[in-house]
């Protein structure tokens, strides 16, 4: 009880403080002062401290399980282990929206604490556009969405979290995403600031850049958990869906990818400084969007939160005041672009405006493949799907001249790359690569000319970056990240192409064969659990070489009233063998679905390589 | 100047999009597929429920001016309030009731008629499911108002309410 | 320019090039067909992966009409007449849908083309 009270006078106290800093970091640029006044940082830094008690008040309503708190009602329950009772805080609207706010506020003072060396102008400004945030953040919380609503009289037990939401990865997940997808609120801000102090130069690309990977690393290794969790907890194998949802996270991802590699040509050219701040306006904007399609209602998902048209109003006239704010202070403050420099078209600078060109493209069928049901549904009434295989055809086949791009891209050199003879050896990987893709594809049963092709160019691009690998004076987090990407193209193709599966009812007791395999269903136990009832199966799959044993499991939960089947998983380097039931209504059968998915785990390991590449280039060494 | 016309396009588009997504905002989320169609009810058949002989559906809906298919289940608890509204329409002499057992357990499918009544002519046993989805069902209860052509009249989705039934009266004391 | 417009045009014509892959036997045209299908009454998953009613007779009758000799497009043809274009999650090419398939790239060739004036022309 006393903790919701905390709570909820916590944000109004935050939420009068970021009023306050928006004037007086106002007044503060009129005035033109040379340095920030002490009282601001102290002010900053409690803005930020009363936004963490507020975070920790319901987190220990939740520990507590104080149900005179509506939100701990609706999305907790006693008997909750303690890990998922604390993660619960942000599993719902309101608590993840507080979570927002904290990571807004964390970064803001952040970015403050390390910009020692940045003009004052460029703080204060930063500091005022990060605030207007703040502040919508804060009236979307306490007039929407409060976090700390009462409940009277006050329930004995509350509605429970959906025990499909209970695991691991997932609770991670949003805090991790959400140190990306809203840490690019500071790049958003910044920008702005930069472009009111019309000082886009090296020294500030420099700078931001920093801001730029953190926010990617977090977002890549957000994204990353959560189809780890798909794959794992949903029990249907795969780990990419093109849901609306994660459309919506991989949108900013493109964007803040084709930024970090625009930023590296401000450093070192100090061109395209208008392109980099659309790319950062743009970043932070998807962002927003995505919170706008994810919470209102307007979209169809298996992810969505409560849907509530007032919240997704709210949401709708924020963004659109954020994007008039932008192109207005864009419209009069825009830098005036060197016409001197030029950039000769065979050069690193033109692969990075090729790469950024195929990025905006995909952005943008995801973009539009997200939206257009939508849109066509408001104008014409018809409603339509637009699923994986959209996407595949218009993304996949650009992916071979991506790939290649990025192969030849890093060797080339700024400003202008003399035209040195076709090395032999150049030539010889290229032909290599894909006569060993012909000579895998030529083994399965699909098109062999497209899929050739696609494989070849993972594996130039791979085989490229491995190389680089053995020479001197390299930029190694770049080729780490690009050799890890080859590597994630090759495994999710491979994945798809080598993997098999088989479903089919049956009787306990009963065998089947499948392949050159067999599948014994030996025999089911129950148990009663804390919070559910559990059936677990035993199978063994016995093929030529081994017997490999099943124990896949069904969990009846009581609060809620929810059924979930947990896969037994046996993961190699080679493949992950995946096996799950679930309950057929009435009879003593189980449908039964064994996968052997090849290459599974180089998926995560590939993703780790690219965030470990983003990682170290924050040590980079200059071997001069 | 055609750098305003620019920003001018971006603002106009950025008016339409934000227009769109505001009306989107009121749309239903859940799909129903259009309540009126012109469509014809397929053939269909199955074994019957209590005598367990085959039954085909396209003499059963020839002979009768408006025939009502409901598809129902024992472990449907829509379908149990939803029963009284069938036995009032039963008394209907305009109408014949054919019911379609949806995946269910024959025995507990007749104790739910012994229990509740029976204000179907005939009814269908449908396990697998098949019928109902080629009907174009897709949850049940679901109820359709044929003529005698095979046309679909109405089609409702869910239990049956008191406006539905004025609506059935309506058109079949025309 | 020329090789531009080459390759733009070997691209665009993969796309429509693709033919799905594998599907030999019944139980894998039943799985790739019910991948490509919206489950009406669950929030967003496919006939394949979801365990509901629906979706559980909905791929018994697939399988049924593919024993009758129907083809993969005269399946998806009966199904959307039956629940409109909502169920089948590759949206076909017509009236409606040309914008949502044309415009990503025209946006792409648009991109090309801020690309080559920026770098073609002014050549150091």
């Amino acid at each position: 009880m006393l903790s919701s009270y905390l709570g909820y006078y916590s944000l109004i106290l935050g939420f009068i403080l970021s009023v306050w800093l928006l004037f007086d970091s106002f007044i503060s640029l009129s005035k033109k002062n040379k340095n920030l006044k002490k009282n601001t940082i102290l002010v900053l830094f409690l803005q930020l401290f009363t936004v963490v008690l507020s975070f920790l008040s319901l987190v220990y309503s939740f520990i507590n399980s104080d149900f005179s708190n509506e939100t701990v009602y609706n999305n907790s329950h006693t008997t909750k282990p303690l890990f998922y009772k604390i993660s619960g805080t942000w599993g719902n609207h309101e608590g993840s929206l507080l979570l927002w706010l904290l990571v807004l506020t964390l970064f803001i003072f952040l970015f403050i604490f390390k910009s020692k060396n940045q003009p004052t102008k460029y703080k204060l400004l930063t500091l005022f556009f990060q605030q207007i945030i703040i502040i919508g953040f804060f009236l979307f919380l306490l007039l929407t969405s409060n976090p700390f609503n009462f409940l009277f009289p006050i329930p004995n037990e509350g509605l429970g979290l959906n025990p499909i939401l209970q695991d691991p990865a997932l609770a991670i997940h949003p805090p991790i995403l959400y140190l990306g997808y809203v840490g690019s609120s500071i790049i958003f801000s910044a920008s702005l600031a930069a472009l009111v102090q019309k000082n886009i130069n090296a020294d500030w690309a420099q700078h931001i850049k920093k801001w730029i990977f953190t926010a990617w690393i977090f977002l890549t290794l957000g994204i990353m958990l959560g189809s780890i969790w798909a794959y794992y907890e949903l029990g249907w194998g795969g780990f990419w869906f093109w849901d609306p949802v994660e459309n919506v996270s991989l949108m900013p991802w493109l964007c803040l990818t084709a930024l970090l590699h625009t930023i590296v040509v401000l450093e070192k050219r100090l061109i395209l400084q208008s392109w980099t701040l659309i790319l950062s306006i743009a970043t932070f904007t998807l962002s927003m969007s995505g919170t706008f399609l994810v919470r209102s209602g307007i979209l169809n998902s298996v992810h969505t939160f409560a849907n509530d048209p007032s919240r997704g109003v709210f949401i709708l006239i924020f963004l659109f005041v954020l994007i008039v704010l932008s192109l207005i202070i864009f419209f009069f403050y825009h830098p005036k672009e060197s016409s001197e420099k030029k950039i000769f078209w065979f050069s690193k600078e033109t692969t990075i405006l090729i790469n950024n060109w195929f990025m905006m493209y995909f952005l943008s069928v995801v973009l539009i493949g997200t939206t257009y049901p939508i849109f066509l549904e408001v104008i014409t009434n018809e409603k339509i799907s637009v699923g994986p295989p959209f996407y595949h055809k218009l993304l996949i086949p650009f992916l071979i001249p991506f790939l290649i791009f990025m192969a030849i891209g890093p060797k080339l050199k700024w400003i202008k790359q003399a035209f040195k003879k076709i090395k032999i050896q150049q030539f010889i990987l290229f032909i290599l690569s894909f006569l060993i893709s012909y000579l895998i594809v030529e083994k399965t049963s699909v098109e062999h000319l497209f899929t050739t092709i696609l494989i070849g160019a993972a594996f130039y691009l791979f085989f490229i970056t491995i190389g680089e690998f053995f020479k001197k004076n390299i930029n190694f987090s770049q080729n780490i990240s690009h050799f890890g990407f080859s590597l994630f193209v090759l495994s999710v193709l491979f994945n798809s192409l080598f993997s098999s599966e088989f479903s089919a009812n049956m009787k306990i007791g009963e065998e089947l064969k499948f392949d050159n395999n067999l599948i014994k269903f030996n025999n089911i136990e129950t148990f009663d659990e804390k919070n559910y009832k559990s059936i677990i199966a035993n199978f063994d799959i016995i093929s030529v070489k081994d017997t490999t044993t099943f124990n896949p499991e069904i969990r009846i939960y009581n609060q809620p009233n929810i059924l979930t089947s947990e896969a037994d998983i046996k993961s190699s380097f080679f493949s992950d063998k995946f096996l799950v039931i679930n309950l057929l209504k009435g009879d003593k059968l189980f449908n039964v679905r064994y996968q052997n998915k090849s290459f599974m785990i180089w998926i995560w390991i590939s993703v780790l390589l690219l965030v470990f590449g983003g990682l170290a280039s924050f040590v980079k060494r200059y071997n001069r | 100047m055609k750098k305003k016309i620019i920003y001018l396009i971006i603002f106009l588009l950025l008016i339409f999009v934000f227009s769109v997504f505001f009306k989107g905002l009121y749309k239903p989320n859940l799909y129903s597929p259009s309540q009126t169609s012109n469509k014809s009810l397929i053939e269909f058949s199955g074994k019957e429920l209590f005598t367990n002989i085959e039954i085909n559906s396209s003499q059963l809906i020839s002979n009768n001016k408006f025939t009502i298919v409901n598809i129902w289940a024992s472990w449907c608890v829509p379908c149990r309030s939803e029963h009284k509204i069938l036995m009032d329409l039963s008394k209907n002499l305009n109408l014949n009731l054919i019911g379609i057992n949806y995946k269910d357990n024959s025995e507990s499918a007749k104790k739910f008629i012994h229990e509740l009544g029976n204000p179907f002519s005939k009814i269908l046993v449908d396990n697998s499911g098949i019928t109902s989805i080629e009907l174009g069902a897709y949850g049940i209860p679901e109820t359709l108002l044929v003529n005698d052509n095979a046309k679909i009249i109405k089609k409702y989705i869910g239990p049956l309410t008191d406006k539905n039934v004025k609506e059935i009266e309506k058109i079949t004391n025309q | 320019m020329k090789y531009f417009k080459l390759i733009l045009i070997i691209l665009i014509s993969f796309i429509f090039l693709q033919k799905n892959l594998v599907a030999n036997d019944n139980s894998k045209l039943v799985n790739k067909i019910s991948k490509n299908l919206r489950c009406l009454i669950c929030q967003g998953q496919s006939i394949y992966d979801s365990q509901s009613d629906f979706a559980i007779s909905m791929k018994l009758l697939i399988k049924k009409k593919i024993e009758e000799g129907n083809s993969e497009t005269k399946i998806y043809q009966y199904l959307k007449n039956q629940y409109g274009e909502w169920i089948v999650y590759d949206p076909e090419l017509n009236k409606k849908t040309i914008l949502l398939w044309l415009f990503p790239l025209i946006l792409f060739a648009f991109g090309g083309l801020l690309i080559f004036r920026k770098v073609f022309i002014n050549k150091l």
